[in-house]
């Protein structure tokens, strides 16, 4: 029988790291920035947070003084600032010094992703301590503190309850993201940037501001889905590559929720369980079919941008000026 | 009126075409900078010499005949998907569906290696193998084109997505072929050697360098002289002009697509055939991604592009030689390449603008009086 309550959570668990970069994109992608440099920022957040939960834990827990208040703070500001400097990184590129958009993101992401896999292999060695690898259990604990307390929880408990606080500021953060981006002047403007920089530009909108704030926030929201990813999902521990593609999978959610961040949050849960259906080891499933599973969110995510420029409706589609750089003396 | 108006203390301009030397000193002082940076990066991780470190990156291209036969390999194989992508960027159709193409080239040459060996003789089926190759990966481009040329559907996001698919294609085969392996496929006709691509004078990649460096002429020819080249540079300048002069823009799309993707086949056919005799689904390498900065950094002309590949790849092998001299993770040589992209993409702003100093408005006005 298919146990739907144990299902659900770790889906959305999955989900979680997907919503962050999803809803981080969408806000970059409707300033017209399309950043490849996203797997590469989140392997960024993951890992400047490591080493802030590193060299905290080092000073503390030997002394008994570690703080969880302090170990989750520590980590979070670390994490939204390494990804802060890699949005601002992509902006100087791309908005200022009007480098290709894809050849800047593709190269963040090398970068990034080199930035993640090297401080998580050496930190130990650089730090000379006697660690042999990356292992933070007292952060990943404060990390993955839950609201449910009870050791046999209700299925109301586990549905709703049993998550660390980052999945509840992911699903809070993308909401607003929508309520901003649909509601309030600023994403009115946001979304004229992205649409026609030209006019938003003679309608007196600052063009380079909006895409500068839209990026670099966006940036430490996808972020915290790689700081999520090590301190939550993997209690703390950082292995190499264990993050995987989930920053390309975070793009095609992008394109799969047609720019609309508060449908990311039940399409990154959607995602998040078709994931797991690929790496559940059930018996009844041979390595073959898994593979052909993990095929499905790109699938998917293929299907849905085929459809969205089939019908042709106005709203579903990209921002007009996704990818190209804007030069004020250029018409 | 008291608010003043501020005026900014410089603005940007266009610049008109500089002289290609002018072009390539700006280049060139930008990547110096780039490999001070990262001297400094480096010495300050390590603690060695910064200088010490350029010397072991070139021992690490340049050490033996065997290092460099694999570093001309290794340019050859770049250089071959960064020709595919080229015409597709010229048209200003961002085909980042290299890696994907050249898996499903790929794995249609190991598809026919395997099953086709028994029954057709060494010639016959390299030839096979190669025609597989090149219309697995024609597909595997031509259908995002498509989308692209009927309905607008934005090229960028597709064939990024078409990557994975590939990836997951030829992770499904081994897969299913060796369910009890190690997930590997493991040599190809091992002791046939059946659909090998022969040794020229005794060197395994001689015949795939050969082939590129034709490859290189013809592309540069195609685009260069011929109509096609002509239609794809136009269609890339302006769709309207290209409407307007007659152009059919959307066969134009999908030829060109089908060319890529076709190159990118054939890169996938000298990987299996002619290098790994095997596939996995990191076979490209991520070279279909570093092939859009081997392009765009040679500014889409072919002959640059060795240059530029040979740039890309010495990097690459240099920092992971300095990587592994001073026992750090591999993943450092990414960061050094990272940096010195940064840098490049930079210093293309210096080539395309100038930034001018704004003169005063008092100023201004004095002069005028």
């Amino acid at each position: 029988m298919f146990d739907l309550i144990g299902f659900l959570p770790r889906a959305i668990v999955q989900g979680v790291p997907l919503l962050f970069g999803s809803t981080g994109e969408t806000l970059t992608e409707k300033s017209g920035n399309l950043n490849l440099g996203i797997p590469g920022i989140m392997y960024v957040g993951g890992i400047s947070g490591v080493i802030g939960a590193f060299f905290y834990e080092q000073a503390t827990v030997s002394a008994g003084t570690f703080r969880p208040l302090l170990g989750v703070l520590i980590p979070l500001f670390c994490s939204m600032l390494g990804s802060l400097l890699m949005g601002l990184l992509y902006c100087f590129l791309t908005v200022t010094l009007r480098a290709n958009q894809n050849v800047s993101g593709l190269a963040l992401t090398t970068f990034g992703v080199g930035v993640g896999n090297f401080f998580g292999g050496s930190l130990p060695r650089i730090a000379n301590s006697s660690l042999p690898s990356v292992i933070l259990t007292n952060t990943g604990n404060a990390f993955r503190t839950t609201l449910s307390g009870s050791s046999s929880p209700s299925a109301f408990e586990t549905l709703f309850l049993s998550y660390g606080f980052l999945v509840y500021l992911a699903l809070a953060v993308s909401l607003a993201a929508a309520y901003i981006l649909r509601r309030t002047r600023v994403g009115l403007h946001l979304r004229a940037v992205g649409e026609s920089p030209n006019t938003a530009d003679a309608a007196g909108i600052n063009v380079t501001r909006y895409k500068y704030l839209a990026t670099c926030i966006g940036s430490m929201i996808a972020g915290l889905g790689g700081l999520y990813f090590i301190m939550d999902y993997s209690g703390g521990i950082w292995s190499n590559d264990a993050f995987g593609d989930r920053g390309w999978l975070a793009i095609a959610l992008v394109i799969f929720t047609v720019w609309k961040p508060d449908l990311g949050v039940l399409a990154s849960f959607l995602f998040g369980g078709l994931y797991i259906l690929s790496v559940r080891s059930s018996s009844s499933m041979t390595m073959a079919t898994k593979e052909l599973y993990k095929m499905i969110p790109y699938l998917v995510t293929i299907v849905v941008l085929i459809f969205t420029s089939l019908r042709n409706k106005r709203e579903n589609q990209p921002p007009a000026s996704l990818g190209l750089a804007f030069f004020r003396e250029e018409r | 009126m008291n608010k003043k108006t501020r005026v900014p203390l410089f603005h940007i301009a266009k610049r008109s075409t500089l002289p290609w030397y002018h072009a390539w000193a700006i280049r060139g002082g930008a990547l110096i900078l780039a490999l001070l940076v990262c001297a400094g990066v480096t010495a300050i991780l390590t603690g060695e010499n910064a200088f010490l470190l350029y010397v072991t990156m070139v021992k690490g291209s340049f050490g033996s005949v065997r290092k460099i036969w694999v570093l001309l390999q290794n340019i050859a194989m770049l250089l071959c998907v960064s020709l595919a992508v080229t015409p597709a960027f010229r048209m200003r159709c961002w085909n980042l569906g290299g890696e994907g193409q050249v898996l499903v080239g790929g794995l249609a040459s190991v598809l026919v290696m395997t099953f086709l060996s028994p029954y057709l003789p060494n010639g016959l089926l390299i030839l096979v193998m190669l025609l597989a190759s090149i219309l697995a990966g024609a597909v595997w481009a031509g259908i995002p084109a498509i989308f692209k040329a009927q309905w607008n559907t934005n090229e960028t996001l597709f064939t990024l997505m078409m990557n994975y698919v590939a990836m997951q294609l030829v992770a499904f085969y081994i897969a299913y072929r060796f369910p009890k392996g190690t997930g590997t496929m493991g040599v190809v006709n091992g002791d046939t050697r059946a659909g090998w691509l022969p040794y020229l004078l005794g060197q395994q990649y001689l015949l795939n360098i050969l082939i590129v460096a034709l490859l290189t002429g013809l592309v540069y020819a195609y685009l260069r002289y011929s109509k096609h080249g002509y239609e794809i540079a136009v269609v890339g300048e302006s769709e309207r002009t290209a409407r307007y002069v007659g152009i059919n823009v959307k066969r134009v799309i999908i030829r060109t697509m089908l060319l890529s993707g076709a190159i990118c086949g054939l890169a996938g056919f000298l990987l299996v055939s002619g290098t790994d005799h095997s596939l996995s689904t990191t076979s490209a390498g991520g070279r279909g991604f570093t092939a859009v900065m081997v392009s765009w950094l040679a500014k889409f002309n072919p002959i640059w592009m060795i240059f530029t590949s040979f740039l890309l790849v010495f990097l690459g092998k240099g920092a992971s030689e300095i990587a592994s001299q001073f026992r750090l993770n591999e993943s450092f040589g990414d960061i050094l390449t990272g940096i010195i992209l940064f840098f490049i993409i930079g210093s293309e702003f210096f080539i395309q603008y100038k930034i001018l100093l704004t003169r005063s408005a008092e100023k201004e006005e004095k002069d005028h009086v």
